[in-house]
């Protein structure tokens, strides 16, 4: 198999399942929750199992494609990007996914998913011997939700702290309601620069949700989950107990004069997916 | 929880029955429209011999599908809801000028479209987000699109349904659960946010 085949087939299996994990915190929250809400969740569960099993996309937004990509030396970036782009026409034809990439001058769709930064490519080198291709479909309803906060924030009462980065978070799922499709997975960021905690959030929703995060930090993930449980929103916003399955958080030092807070949210329909070339 | 089925199109007698809470399964034909669609209606305002569907007492269905190009025509992937929040602009206007009598859609609609919805008789469907190939399932039939221009997903199709699932969200009395589910949370946020 070569590369581009490598990236097709990674393709399909992200548009048309979803991790073990994220099926799992589903089939978990379904013991919370009753009437309604467990209808809804229910449904999800079939949801999944019927795209699973006719290769079908889950949700008919098949997103942005945004890949992290970990080579090893002596791999071209040149050539990672031009096997990603070939993968995605050939996805975009035979999956098939929705053509999402939107010239926005013109306003005019490319008709097969690439176009100017599209799909989106993040590179890092890696001293391993293999090509690590993470690759997430994020969709367009959970992108408008997501939030940017600088600190302090008097409207929230939120300093520079991370009392103050619960008080963002809350904000943004209070604000976002049904309108991304929950139960949320929420990756919270802080860090000195809009661009870094943006990409800091996003690289956290390729966490698996049962993963441990570093000591310290994983009370203040929990605080997170549960004030966001709290909130009553409910699988599609209509109501109960399960308005996220994960919440992620991370930081990068700041800058004496910046205290800027990512609110990253994804969809239930959580796709992520990893390749391992060797 | 056991649901009701309805007939599109709707007139209003049909709509004027219809309550937040019960659950439906929507059968006949339905319209996509999503952004696109939205600003040309709302903007142009095309006489209704331009547009080859039928608007008066028509659902429309904010969703843009997943297609398959085939010889003659387009076959029908997988669709789901998007957004409706973002058709808040345009929507009252489309069920005054239009006649739309019922809208799908995910997330709920804002206080122009349950003011139009309350006046005109009209109301809103939130089906399964997410739920895309489970809801393929219920559709039988595509025929379209109008303005392919604006690009597969954004242009206009018909799509015959078949028990498409449904919960009315808001309905021609005013009432909306998303309201009333946003002012459960913003009680619950200043409890959250208290010193």
């Amino acid at each position: 198999m070569d590369l581009e085949t490598g990236i097709f087939e990674l393709y399909r299996k992200v548009a048309t399942s979803l991790p073990p994990d994220v099926e799992e915190a589903l089939r978990g929250a379904l013991k919370r929750e009753r009437g309604r809400a467990r209808y809804f969740l229910e449904v999800i569960l079939e949801n999944i199992r019927i795209a699973r099993a006719k290769t079908l996309p889950l949700c008919q937004d098949t997103g942005i494609p945004i890949f992290f990509v970990e080579a090893p030396p002596g791999i071209s970036e040149q050539r990672i990007r031009e096997a990603i782009t070939r993968a995605t026409r050939r996805a975009t034809q035979e999956i098939p996914l929705r053509p999402n990439a939107v010239e926005p001058v013109t306003n005019t769709n490319s008709d097969d998913n690439t176009g100017r930064e599209f799909p989106i490519i993040y590179f890092r080198s890696s001293q391993k011997n293999n090509l690590r291709i993470d690759l997430l479909l994020k969709g367009g309803g959970s992108e408008n939700v997501s939030q940017i906060y600088k600190l302090p924030e008097e409207s929230l009462g939120a300093g520079r702290d991370l009392d103050g980065v619960r008080r963002c978070v809350l904000d943004a799922i209070n604000r976002a309601q049904g309108r991304g499709c929950p139960p949320y997975v929420v990756g919270v960021a802080v860090g000195g620069s809009v661009d870094q905690v943006s990409l800091l959030g996003k690289r956290l929703l390729l966490r698996r949700l049962d993963e441990e995060t570093e000591a310290g930090l994983s009370e203040f993930e929990t605080r997170l989950l549960r004030d966001i449980n709290s909130l009553g929103i409910g699988p599609f916003g209509l109501g109960g107990k399960t308005t996220a399955l994960a919440a992620h958080f991370d930081y990068a030092h700041r800058h004496p004069a910046t205290y800027i807070v990512a609110v990253t949210i994804s969809c239930w329909a959580h796709r992520r997916g990893r390749l391992i070339w060797r | 929880m056991k649901p009701r089925r309805i007939q599109t199109p709707l007139s209003e007698k049909d709509v004027r029955k219809l309550r937040v809470g019960q659950f439906v399964l929507i059968n006949g034909y339905i319209l996509t429209a999503r952004d696109r669609i939205h600003r040309f209606l709302f903007e142009e305002r095309p006489d209704r011999r331009e547009i080859p569907f039928e608007l008066e007492g028509a659902v429309i269905y904010h969703c843009g599908p997943v297609l398959r190009e085939t010889d003659e025509n387009y076959r029908f992937v997988v669709g789901g809801p998007t957004t409706s929040a973002r058709m808040e602009p345009y929507e009252w206007f489309l069920i005054k000028h239009y006649g739309i009598r019922g809208i799908i859609g995910k997330g709920g609609m804002g206080e122009n479209t349950l003011k139009a919805m309350k006046e005109e008789g009209c109301v809103y469907f939130h089906t399964l987000s997410g739920c895309a190939a489970l809801l393929a399932d219920r559709i039988r039939e595509i025929q379209g699109p109008w303005k392919e221009e604006f690009g597969l997903p954004e242009a206009m199709w018909l799509l015959y349904v078949e028990d498409l699932p449904a919960l009315i969200t808001m309905d021609s009395e005013g009432n909306s659960l998303h309201r009333k589910i946003r002012e459960t949370s913003d009680k619950a946020l200043r409890r959250l946010l208290k010193r």
